[in-house]
């Protein structure tokens, strides 16, 4: 009865090329913005910056990378946290040699050096795909971690392999505060967000979607497969790399090259499936998801323990933890492969005819 | 059908021959096409006609023999390089981007007339906008043209086959071909949905001055169409001429209906 798009006409192709055409859609993602930058920052407590919010934008940006090339391109990848972990080490070189270079500036050249790797990683997805792919990918995973830990060049000879984050400091003002760190994160989210949106509904992505749907029909309309691949595979990285910057500067401030395993990849590749595979919102629900599902469990375990006096096996939450991602990533893939994405979109299509039957 | 004009030759392939290994697919075929001509490509199961059109785009490449394209010989083609020179294609099973929409399909027809990158899309306000306005008003026209405004916004695997053809022949419209080749544009319609197929194929002959080769099976639409035919079987070419010609062509009547040994 409120989402409906009638009386609303669209006199313009710019207009119906708007990123959300509904109204409706509109005022909720100024609501959720404004809420994201000014009311969260002035209530939330250090906790919730620091364990919830700031992991959950970091992991989206990452689900974001994947999912242009996993979602958008085709490519499966299993070599995200390989990425990160370029984009974290690669800002904290740049930081620690060269003198006085701005935050910005080392994490967008961080992103280009994973952009780099991935380019080189990515090569094998000229010649194989699916699985055969992903398990090349996993090279990338091993090699990275590999090279981290055995040039001692890269964690400026640290003993323990251990880096400790520079301070963020844009224009003599210290993000040092969570509340600082968290619209930091958020700023760079948003608009790595927008861009990857802008990317998606114009050539670029019509190209990578090209080619995951018909590679041989998109070569014969003029795509070059080996461009387009490459670019999403740049793209992904870049935005992985800029995503393990924020890792190592805005969540953790010490990092280790073990700390981007092959968990994480797989971590953020359930964040795509479950969230949704070629939506730039369902890396957002995907990653809200998995993040929150483990406070959530926590949660509860520590009310049935504490209220209601059950007794519980010690780390219970972890256990049931990866029971319960098991259970949905299952559930997901045969129910709906599309994800809560879809979910969402199909509650929309209800709630336009809401409380109406047809 | 009246005699449409014809021009001069804008394809001419010489002495083509293909084979996959030991298999002879095709064998020492000569055939040309002439500018805003239909040129129909016809013969039995297996006689090699889409590895013809293959070949014509650049997705086989032939081990012998010459195409000369506008005057430009070569040895083979390449899938880009085509798109590129203003060939585009239809393909005998569907070949769309099935998770996108209607518009989006035929917007990928475009992308070779598009300059934009992928930076400036990713910023999106200034050029590429301005880009993807202007060839939205041409992709417009195309499915005007196609009579599918109902299903611009449609995921195209939501569509019943026929309009599926439809949106695939839109999508080779969109590159504003000089030569459209059509893997068999009929096949499993009925008989409306084969007349408008037909229609569309004379209106984008006779309005845009484009230039047909296509595989049909159906010998009606074939004759009534094509003004020449060429009939391939076993990889071979064993007739070539007005539909005239080709219906009292022994050698294509024993193809078709067998010969008692």
């Amino acid at each position: 009865m409120f989402y409906r798009e009638a009386g609303q006409f669209k006199a313009t192709y710019a207009e119906d090329n708007q990123i959300f055409p509904i109204r409706q859609d509109r005022i909720g993602i100024t609501l959720i913005l404004l809420l994201a930058f000014l009311v969260i920052p002035l209530s939330a407590s250090p906790y919730i910056f620091s364990a919830i919010l700031i992991p959950f934008l970091i992991f989206s940006l990452a689900a974001l990378g994947l999912n242009i090339l996993t979602g958008y391109a085709g490519q499966l990848s299993l070599g995200t946290a390989a990425f990160m972990a370029v984009g974290a080490f690669a800002s904290y070189n740049f930081m620690l040699r060269l003198e006085g270079i701005p935050v910005l500036l080392a994490f967008a050249l961080s992103g280009c050096c994973a952009a780099a790797v991935g380019i080189v990683f990515g090569l094998p997805s000229l010649r194989i795909r699916g699985f055969y792919l992903a398990a090349s990918t996993l090279a990338t995973q091993f090699f990275i971690v590999w090279c981290l830990t055995k040039i001692g060049w890269f964690t400026n000879y640290s003993s323990s392999g251990v880096i400790t984050a520079q301070q963020i400091v844009i224009f003599g003002y210290a993000f040092d505060t969570p509340a600082a760190k968290y619209l930091f994160v958020l700023s760079v989210v948003s608009i790595m967000a927008l861009l990857a949106k802008n990317m998606v509904r114009s050539n670029t992505g019509r190209s990578w979607m090209a080619i995951r749907d018909m590679d041989m029909a998109a070569e014969v309309i003029g795509f070059r497969p080996m461009r387009t691949k490459l670019l999403a595979f740049a793209v992904s990285s870049f935005y992985c790399g800029v995503a393990g910057a924020l890792y190592a500067y805005a969540y953790l401030g010490t990092v280790e090259p073990e700390g981007f395993s092959l968990e994480m990849s797989f971590r953020i590749l359930f964040m795509v499936i479950i969230g949704g595979i070629g939506s730039i919102l369902g890396s957002f629900l995907g990653s809200a998801f998995i993040v929150l599902l483990p406070t959530l469990l926590n949660v509860l375990f520590h009310f049935l323990e504490t209220e209601l006096h059950v007794e519980l096996p010690s780390g219970i939450s972890s256990s049931v933890e990866l029971m319960v991602f098991g259970a949905l990533i299952i559930f997901f893939l045969i129910v709906e492969p599309h994800g809560l994405a879809r979910l969402w979109q199909i509650g929309k299509e209800k709630l336009r005819l809401w409380p109406f039957p047809h | 059908m009246a005699q449409r004009q014809s021009g001069d030759v804008i394809l001419d392939l010489q002495k083509i021959s293909l084979h996959f290994g030991g298999v002879k697919a095709l064998t020492d075929i000569s055939f040309d096409v002439r500018e805003h001509e239909i040129r129909a490509i016809i013969g039995p199961n297996g006689a090699g006609k889409s590895s013809m059109l293959n070949v014509i785009n650049g997705v086989y490449h032939p081990q012998e023999g010459t195409i000369v394209f506008r005057g430009k010989p070569r040895h083979e083609m390449d899938t880009y390089q085509a798109a590129k020179a203003g060939i585009a294609r239809t393909f005998q099973n569907i070949a769309l981007f099935k998770g996108m929409s209607v518009l989006d399909n035929i917007m990928t027809g475009r992308n070779l007339k598009i300059r934009s990158n992928f930076l400036l899309d990713a910023i999106y306000w200034g050029p590429a906008q301005r880009e993807e306005i202007e060839h939205r008003r041409k992709v417009e026209e195309i499915i005007d043209f196609l009579e599918i405004q109902h299903i611009r916004k449609t995921p195209v695997g939501r569509l019943p086959y026929g309009f599926q053809k439809r949106v695939e022949l839109g999508r080779a419209l969109a590159a504003e071909p000089s030569i459209l080749l059509l893997d068999e544009p009929m096949a499993g319609m009925n008989v409306e949905e084969k007349q408008d197929m037909c229609r569309f194929i004379l209106d984008v002959n006779d309005q845009f001055g484009t230039t047909i080769v296509l595989i049909e099976h159906d010998m009606g639409v074939v004759m009534d169409i094509s003004d020449r035919v060429v009939v391939l079987d076993y990889g071979k070419k064993i007739g070539d001429g007005t539909p005239d010609e080709i219906r009292n062509n022994q050698d294509v009547i024993n193809a078709y209906l067998g010969v008692a040994h």
